[in-house]
C-alpha cells in the first residue's frame, strides 16, 4: 500500500514515558519560596515535613509530556472517524467563536434570571427549534448525554401512566438491533424490558411486535434509522398498534442525522425523543462528554417533563423551577449551556430552508461509501441505507480475516475504524457513518483503502491484516485484558 | 449448527455432559455462534458448590459479556485451565476443547432439554 495515499506514516512522533518515568529527584516547574517567619502560626502543625510523593519535572518535560500524548490522538480534525451511530462530525469553529463570546462565557449558572435574559432567550429560541425539527413541541433541554434523555424520556412516561392511575404499565419493548443503552435506560427508571426479535430485513417485524402487545405495556423504545441503517418503513402502524394497546412510543434520537430538516419522528407517532445535539448539530464528542440531550415531547406527556424549564412571558423569559406534576431536576441546571449554543449556532447557519441538506448529504455519502464497496464486502441488507451503511466480514472469512482485522488496519492508513460487531443482530458487523461534512476526496480514500483491504484478502496476502496495526507505537492491544485487569495506579516505593 | 444427541441442553444455551455422578458444562455451538469471537473466559473455583440455575463462568465476545449458568447442581471438581489462554477453544470446538468445567453432581436438575427438543426451541 503506498504510504503516499494515505496520512498515517511515522514521522516525527515521540514514544513517551509515563510522568513518574519522566520524573528526577529535586526538580520543580516553579520554585516556591519557604515560608518566612510566622506567616500563619495556627497552620504550623500542618506543614510538610517530606516531600510530597508527585513527580518532579521542570515545566518544558512537563508541556512536552501532554503534547506528545496529544499527537497519538485521533480526532476529527486528524482524520476521518467515520464511527457508526456516533456521527463525529466535524465541528465548525465558528461555534467555538460563539460561545467564546464574553456575553456566553462569563455567565454563572446561578445568575438571577432578569441578569441572564440574552442566554434564556437564545436557549427558548433552541426549545422551538428542536420542537419544530422533532414534530414534538415540547422540550426539556436538561439531559446531558443521549443516555441521559432516555431515562428522563422513560421517567417521564412512567409519570405518565402513573398519573393515570395506570400503575402496572411496566413493560418496555425494545428491539434487539437497539442501542445497549436503552435497555439499560428503561430499567434504571424502574421498568422491565422485553426484547423483540427484528424481522429477516433486519427491521421491526409486525407480527412479533403485536404478538408482544397487551395492557402491561408503558413502552416502545426504537431507533429510526434504525442501528442497521434501514428506515422502519412500518413507523406508522408501528406507533399505532402501540398505541392501541395504550404505549407509548420512545423515539432514540440517535440516527436523526438521517432525518432533520426531511422528516419529523413526531409526525410518525412517536410521543418522545432525545435528540443528541452533540451528534446532529455538531458539537465535540468523543471522550466522554460533554454531551447534551435534549428530550421532546408531545401534549400529553409534556407536564411531565423535567424542571427547571425556561418560559416566555411576553418579553421576559423565566425559569420555572417547580411543577407538581414534573419528574423533577435531572441536572443541577438548565443543561450543558456551552453544548447547546453550539448546537444552536450549527442549526442557525443552515437555517430553516437549508437545514434538510444535512440529512440529504450525510445519506447521499453513506450511500456512496456502500455502492463503492457492495462488490467488495458482504451487505446484509441490500438497498438504499440511510445515514450510515452497514458491512460484514463474511468474504473475508474465509481467508481468516476479520472485521477487527479490517479495522486495525485502517489504523495503519490513518482513518479511524468503522464501529464494529454492532449492531449484535449481524455477525462480524462493520457499521460506517460518514456524515454529512466529509469531501468525495475523503470518501474515496477510505474506499480504496477498504478495496485495497479486501484485494490483500483475495490474494492471501493477510500477513499485514493479522499484525496490524504496524505503524503506530502501541500494537495490537490486548483489549480484554486491559479493560478487565487495567493498570491505573504507578506503585510509589 | 451442531446439537450432539448424546447431550442435554438448556434454554439459555449450555450444553450438559453426564457421565456417571460426573457432569460437564459448556455453551452450546448456537451460543458460540450467536456471540461471536470469544475473547476471554472467567472461570469458577475448584470445590464451588453450584445450585441448578447459579451462574458459575462468565464468557465475554467481542460483542457481549454473559454470564454462564449451571444445567445441574454440584461441586465444581475441574475447570478448563486451557480456555485462560486460548478462550476461541470455545468458538472452534464447544462440544469438545471448549468445555468450561465439571462438577460431581449432587442436587436437582434445572428444565433440561434433550437435542431434538433444542433444535426445536431454536427454531422457535
Amino acid at each position: 500500500m503506498s504510504p503516499t495515499t494515505y496520512s498515517a506514516a511515522s514521522g516525527l512522533q515521540h514514544e513517551e514515558a509515563l510522568l513518574f518515568e519522566h520524573a528526577h529527584e529535586d526538580a520543580t516547574s516553579i520554585a516556591l519560596p519557604g515560608i518566612a517567619g510566622d506567616a500563619c502560626p495556627e497552620l504550623a502543625a500542618f506543614a510538610r515535613q517530606t516531600p510530597a510523593l508527585i513527580p518532579g519535572l521542570s515545566e518544558p518535560e512537563a508541556v512536552r509530556h501532554f503534547v506528545r500524548l496529544s499527537q497519538w490522538n485521533h480526532g476529527i480534525e486528524t482524520g476521518f472517524y467515520p464511527l457508526g451511530s456516533c456521527t463525529m462530525k466535524y465541528n465548525p469553529r465558528v461555534n467555538e467563536q460563539v460561545v467564546r463570546l464574553p456575553g456566553l462565557a462569563g455567565l454563572h449558572p446561578e445568575q438571577p434570571d432578569d441578569s441572564v435574559q440574552g442566554v434564556l432567550a437564545l436557549l427558548f429560541e433552541l426549545q422551538q427549534w428542536l420542537g419544530e425539527i422533532s414534530g414534538l413541541p415540547h422540550v426539556t433541554l436538561q439531559p446531558a448525554a443521549g443516555a441521559h434523555g432516555e431515562l428522563a424520556g422513560m421517567m417521564v412516561i412512567r409519570a405518565y401512566h402513573d398519573a393515570r392511575g395506570d400503575t402496572t404499565r411496566r413493560k418496555v419493548l425494545v428491539p434487539d438491533s437497539a442501542h445497549g443503552t436503552n435497555p439499560a435506560s428503561a430499567v434504571l427508571a424502574g421498568l422491565e424490558t422485553v426484547e423483540i426479535k427484528s424481522g429477516a430485513d433486519g427491521r421491526i417485524d409486525l407480527e412479533v411486535l403485536k404478538a408482544h402487545l397487551d395492557d402491561d405495556v408503558a413502552a416502545l423504545m426504537l431507533t429510526n434509522p434504525n442501528t442497521t441503517g434501514m428506515f422502519e418503513s412500518d413507523i406508522a402502524e408501528i406507533c399505532e398498534l402501540v398505541h392501541a394497546a395504550g404505549g407509548m412510543v420512545y423515539g432514540d434520537g440517535a440516527n436523526l442525522n438521517a432525518l432533520v430538516g426531511l422528516a419529523r419522528p413526531g409526525d410518525m407517532g412517536i410521543d418522545c425523543l432525545h435528540i443528541n445535539v452533540h451528534k446532529t448539530f455538531s458539537t465535540p464528542h468523543g471522550g466522554g462528554g460533554p454531551g447534551a440531550g435534549p428530550v421532546a415531547v408531545n401534549d400529553a406527556l409534556a407536564p411531565f417533563l423535567p424542571v427547571p424549564r425556561i418560559e416566555r412571558h411576553d418579553n421576559t423569559f423565566r425559569v420555572v423551577r417547580k411543577d407538581a406534576k414534573s419528574i423533577g431536576a435531572i441536572f443541577g441546571s438548565i443543561g450543558q449551556v456551552g453544548v447547546l449554543l453550539r448546537a444552536a449556532a450549527y442549526i442557525a447557519a443552515f437555517g430553516r430552508n437549508h437545514l434538510h441538506r444535512i440529512a440529504e448529504d450525510a445519506v447521499l455519502n453513506a450511500n456512496y461509501v456502500l455502492n463503492r464497496l457492495k462488490d467488495a464486502y458482504h451487505v446484509p441488507f441490500p438497498g438504499l441505507c440511510k445515514h450510515e451503511c452497514l458491512l460484514t466480514d463474511a468474504l473475508q472469512e474465509k481467508h481468516g480475516v476479520k472485521t477487527l482485522d479490517i479495522a486495525k488496519r485502517l489504523i495503519d492508513l490513518g482513518m479511524h475504524p468503522m464501529t464494529v460487531y454492532f449492531p449484535l443482530i449481524v455477525h462480524g458487523a462493520m457499521l460506517i457513518e460518514p456524515t454529512e461534512t466529509e469531501a468525495r476526496e475523503t470518501l474515496d480514500t477510505f474506499c480504496d483503502a477498504m478495496l485495497e483491504i479486501a484485494a490483500a484478502c483475495e490474494a492471501g496476502d493477510t500477513e499485514a491484516l493479522h499484525a496490524a496495526p504496524l505503524i503506530p507505537f502501541r500494537r495490537r492491544l490486548d483489549e480484554t485484558q486491559a479493560a478487565r485487569k487495567p493498570v491505573l495506579v504507578w506503585p510509589l516505593n | 449448527m451442531t446439537i450432539p444427541a448424546d447431550l442435554k441442553y438448556t434454554k439459555e444455551h449450555e450444553w450438559v455432559r453426564i457421565e456417571g455422578d460426573t457432569a460437564t458444562f459448556g455453551i452450546s455451538d448456537h451460543a458460540q455462534e450467536a456471540l461471536g469471537d470469544i475473547v476471554f473466559v472467567e472461570l469458577p473455583e475448584i470445590g464451588r458448590e453450584l445450585a441448578p440455575g447459579d451462574a458459575f463462568a462468565v464468557v465475554e465476545s467481542v460483542k457481549a459479556v454473559s454470564d454462564v449458568y449451571a444445567p445441574v447442581g454440584g461441586e465444581i471438581i475441574e475447570v478448563n485451565e486451557a480456555l485462560e489462554g486460548e478462550p476461541e477453544k470455545i468458538n472452534t470446538d464447544s462440544y469438545g476443547a471448549g468445555w468450561i468445567v465439571r462438577v460431581k453432581i449432587n442436587g436437582g436438575s434445572g428444565e433440561l432439554l434433550d437435542a431434538e427438543a433444542y433444535a426445536t426451541f431454536l427454531k422457535e
